[in-house]
C-alpha cells in the first residue's frame, strides 16, 4: 500500500493537526517509509489468535459510580482553570464557535 | 560523597556525617556548574529542593526516616509533581505547572522521603530513542558530548552518569530506560507492566508505558524500585499484588541458574564489539555457576512493526486531550474553535509526535482498525508466547540491550526506519509486559559503554536484580566513570 497526499490530508484533519502543503509532502514520504516496515505484519498467520491488550490479560477495574469529590467552594476549579490559556468567571474561553 | 552508593549515603545521613540539605547542595552545585554542558535538567528549583531536604533532615532527626530518606533524586519530566513545571519535553506543556503529584512522586518523595533535585530532559512525550526530539534540545552523553545519551529517559541517564544525581526515575515503553542506561554505562530496570503506578505519569502508549529506575548499580535500583512500586487503585492497569522487597534476593548464589541466549539477539544487526562484550559477560556468568541454554524468539523481528502500530495508536488517542483550551499551549490569533485545535496542536507538538499521531489516527480509522490495530495486537500475543515458551527452558534471557553503542547527535535523524529498528532488542519486552534491565558489560573501541540486557519472567524483578548484582560483584564495569565529569571528588 501507499498513502496518497489526499489521504495524509484526511488523516491530519481527523487528528486536528494543521499541515502546510510542504509538510503533507514530507509526511507522506515518511509515513510510507514507516508503513513499509509495518507491512511485514500482513504476512503473519494470526488465525485463531486473540488480540492482546494487556500483558496479564487483566481487565480494567471499575470503581463504584458515585461522586468522590465535591468542589464546594470552587478551589479545585480555580486551581485547574489557572492552567488554562484563557478562563474567566469559572468558564473556559474559546474562539467563536458559530457565526 | 557524590560517588557513594545509596546504602553508603543512607548510612552517612543516619550517622549525621552529612545532612540532607548539605547533600542536596553538593548536587545542586554540580548541576549549576555542569548541566549547561549536558542539558540533562529541564527544571531546577533550589528553593523547593532545600525545603524538601530540610523536611528530610527533620525526619532523620526524629528517627522516623526510612532507608531512602534524605537521598536526592532526579525525576523524569513526565512525572507530575505538584508545584513543579512538568513539560514532558514538549512546547505543548512548556508552562504547565502540575496541580497534583504522580503516584511515583508521592511514594518516593512524600513517603520514602527522597529529595527531588529537579525534572530531567526526555524525548518529547517519551517518543524517541536519542533524546533529540525534546523541545528543550538534545541531551549530551557524559562519555562523549558529541554522542546522544539515548532516550527517551536520556536526561535521567546523563544526570546519573555525570553524578548530577545519585539516581533518577525513568519510564520505558519500548526501551526508554534500558537503552539510555546502556548508552551511559548505568543500570536501569523496567519492571513488569502494572507494577509501578502510571497515575500522574503523562501517558504515551498506555499498554506499554511503565515507570522504573536508572542508577549506578542493580542494588541501588532494587532499593528505589521497592519504594516506587505497589498497587494503586487510581491506575486501572495497576496489578493488585502485595508490596515486595526487591533487594531480598541480593547475594544469593547463581549456581544452577539457567540463562537463555536467543539466537535472534546475536544476529547480523548487532555490532561485533557489542556482541563480543556480551559474550564475555556470558563467560563470567558460567564462572558464577550459571548454565547456558539456547532459546529462540522466532517472532521477535516483528516487534518493531507491531510497536509502530500499537504505540502510535495509543499515543494518538492519549494526546487528543491536548486541545489548546483547558491547559497547555494555545496558538495566538485563532479565528474559530477549529483553528484553536489545529493550530495549537500543530505549533505545540514537534515533528516526531505529529508523525506518530498521524500513524495512530490512520491505523485506528474506519476500515483500517482490523487490518492494522487488531492485527498488531494478535502478533503481539505471538511475541509474548515466544517468551512464555523460552521461560520453560530458562530462568532469565540474556542479550545486548542495543545493537550499537551511543551514536552521534544528528547521525540518525534523517533515517527514521533505521532509528526505529535500533530498539529491536528492547521493544519485545514491553510488548510482552515482562521485566527487563540493562547493566554495563564493557566498552567499545571509542570508549563508549556497552549494555547487557537481562529479561525475566513476570514478577521476577528480585531475581533479575540479583542476577545483575552478582555480575556487578564479580566485575567493575558499573564503577567506571566518564573522566570529564567525574575526575574530581
Amino acid at each position: 500500500m501507499s498513502l496518497t497526499i489526499l489521504e495524509v490530508e484526511r488523516i491530519a484533519r481527523l487528528a486536528r493537526l494543521e499541515v502546510t502543503p510542504a509538510e503533507v509532502e514530507i509526511s507522506c514520504q515518511q509515513l510510507n517509509g514507516i508503513f513499509s516496515l509495518i507491512e511485514a505484519l500482513k504476512a503473519v498467520d494470526t488465525a485463531g489468535i486473540e488480540p492482546m491488550a494487556h500483558a496479564q490479560d487483566a481487565c480494567l477495574r471499575l470503581r463504584a459510580d458515585e461522586v468522590i469529590y465535591r468542589d464546594e467552594d470552587g478551589t479545585a476549579r480555580a486551581l485547574f482553570q489557572s492552567l488554562a490559556p484563557e478562563a474567566e468567571n469559572g468558564l473556559y474561553l474559546v474562539p467563536k464557535v458559530i457565526e | 560523597m557524590i560517588h557513594s552508593d545509596l546504602k553508603t549515603l543512607s548510612r552517612a545521613l543516619k550517622e549525621k556525617q552529612i545532612s540532607s540539605v548539605e547533600l542536596a547542595r553538593l548536587f545542586l552545585e554540580r548541576i549549576a556548574r555542569l548541566n549547561p554542558e549536558l542539558n540533562a535538567f529541564i527544571t531546577v528549583d533550589e528553593e523547593k529542593t532545600l525545603v524538601a531536604a530540610k523536611a528530610a533532615d527533620l525526619r532523620l532527626a526524629s528517627g522516623s526516616a526510612g532507608m531512602l530518606t534524605g537521598i536526592p533524586l532526579a525525576q523524569k519530566d513526565l512525572f507530575c509533581a505538584q508545584g513543579w513545571r512538568t513539560t514532558c519535553g514538549s512546547k505543548m506543556l512548556e508552562n504547565f505547572v502540575s496541580p497534583y503529584d504522580a503516584a511515583v512522586v508521592t511514594k518516593l518523595e512524600h513517603e520514602a522521603g527522597m529529595v527531588s533535585l529537579g525534572k530531567v530532559n526526555m524525548d518529547e512525550f517519551a517518543m524517541g530513542s536519542s533524546n533529540e526530539t525534546s523541545w528543550f534540545g538534545a541531551v549530551k552523553n557524559p562519555w562523549d558530548k558529541t554522542c546522544v545519551s539515548g532516550g527517551s529517559s536520556g536526561g535521567s541517564a546523563a544526570a546519573v552518569a555525570a553524578y548530577l544525581a545519585p539516581v533518577a526515575t525513568g519510564s520505558d515503553s519500548g526501551g526508554s530506560i534500558r537503552q539510555p542506561a546502556a548508552f551511559c554505562g548505568l543500570s536501569g530496570i523496567k519492571p513488569t507492566y502494572g507494577v509501578v503506578s502510571r497515575y500522574g505519569m503523562v501517558a504515551f502508549a498506555s499498554s506499554l508505558d511503565q515507570g522504573g529506575v536508572i542508577a549506578h548499580s542493580a542494588e541501588d535500583c532494587a532499593f528505589v524500585l521497592a519504594a516506587m512500586a505497589g498497587f494503586d487503585e487510581r491506575d486501572s492497569t495497576s496489578l493488585e499484588r502485595p508490596p515486595e522487597d526487591y533487594s531480598r534476593l541480593l547475594g544469593q548464589p547463581l549456581q544452577g541458574l539457567k540463562i537463555g541466549l536467543p539466537q535472534e539477539f546475536f544476529g547480523a544487526g548487532a555490532n561485533a564489539e557489542v556482541v563480543a562484550a556480551v559474550l564475555s559477560a556470558v563467560e563470567e556468568y558460567k564462572r558464577l555457576g550459571a548454565k547456558i541454554v539456547d532459546v529462540t524468539l522466532p517472532n521477535s523481528h516483528l516487534s518493531v512493526p507491531v510497536y509502530y502500530v500499537i504505540a502510535p495508536a495509543e499515543a494518538s488517542s492519549n494526546l487528543s486531550r491536548f486541545d489548546g483550551l483547558r491547559y497547555g499551549y494555545r496558538a495566538p490569533d485563532c479565528n474559530d474553535l477549529r483553528e484553536a485545535y489545529t493550530k495549537s496542536r500543530a505549533q505545540g507538538f514537534g515533528a516526531e509526535v505529529k508523525r506518530r499521531i498521524l500513524i495512530g489516527t490512520y491505523v485506528l480509522s474506519h476500515g483500517y482498525y482490523d487490518a492494522y490495530y487488531l492485527k498488531a495486537q494478535r502478533v503481539r500475543r505471538l511475541i509474548a508466547d515466544d517468551f512464555r515458551r523460552a521461560f520453560q527452558k530458562c530462568d532469565v534471557i540474556l542479550g545486548p540491550t542495543s545493537p550499537t553503542t551511543a551514536f552521534k547527535i544528528g547521525e540518525r535523524s534523517a533515517d527514521l526506519v533505521a532509528l526505529y529498528l535500533s530498539d529491536i532488542y528492547t521493544i519485545a519486552v514491553n510488548l510482552a509486559g515482562l521485566p527487563g534491565l540493562s547493566i554495563p558489560c564493557g566498552f567499545d573501541s571509542n570508549g563508549l559503554p556497552i549494555g547487557l540486557q537481562l529479561i525475566g519472567n513476570y514478577f521476577a524483578e528480585a531475581r533479575l536484580l540479583n542476577v545483575a548484582h552478582r555480575y556487578q560483584e564479580a566485575t567493575d564495569w558499573h564503577t567506571r566513570r566518564p573522566q570529564e565529569f567525574c575526575g574530581e571528588f
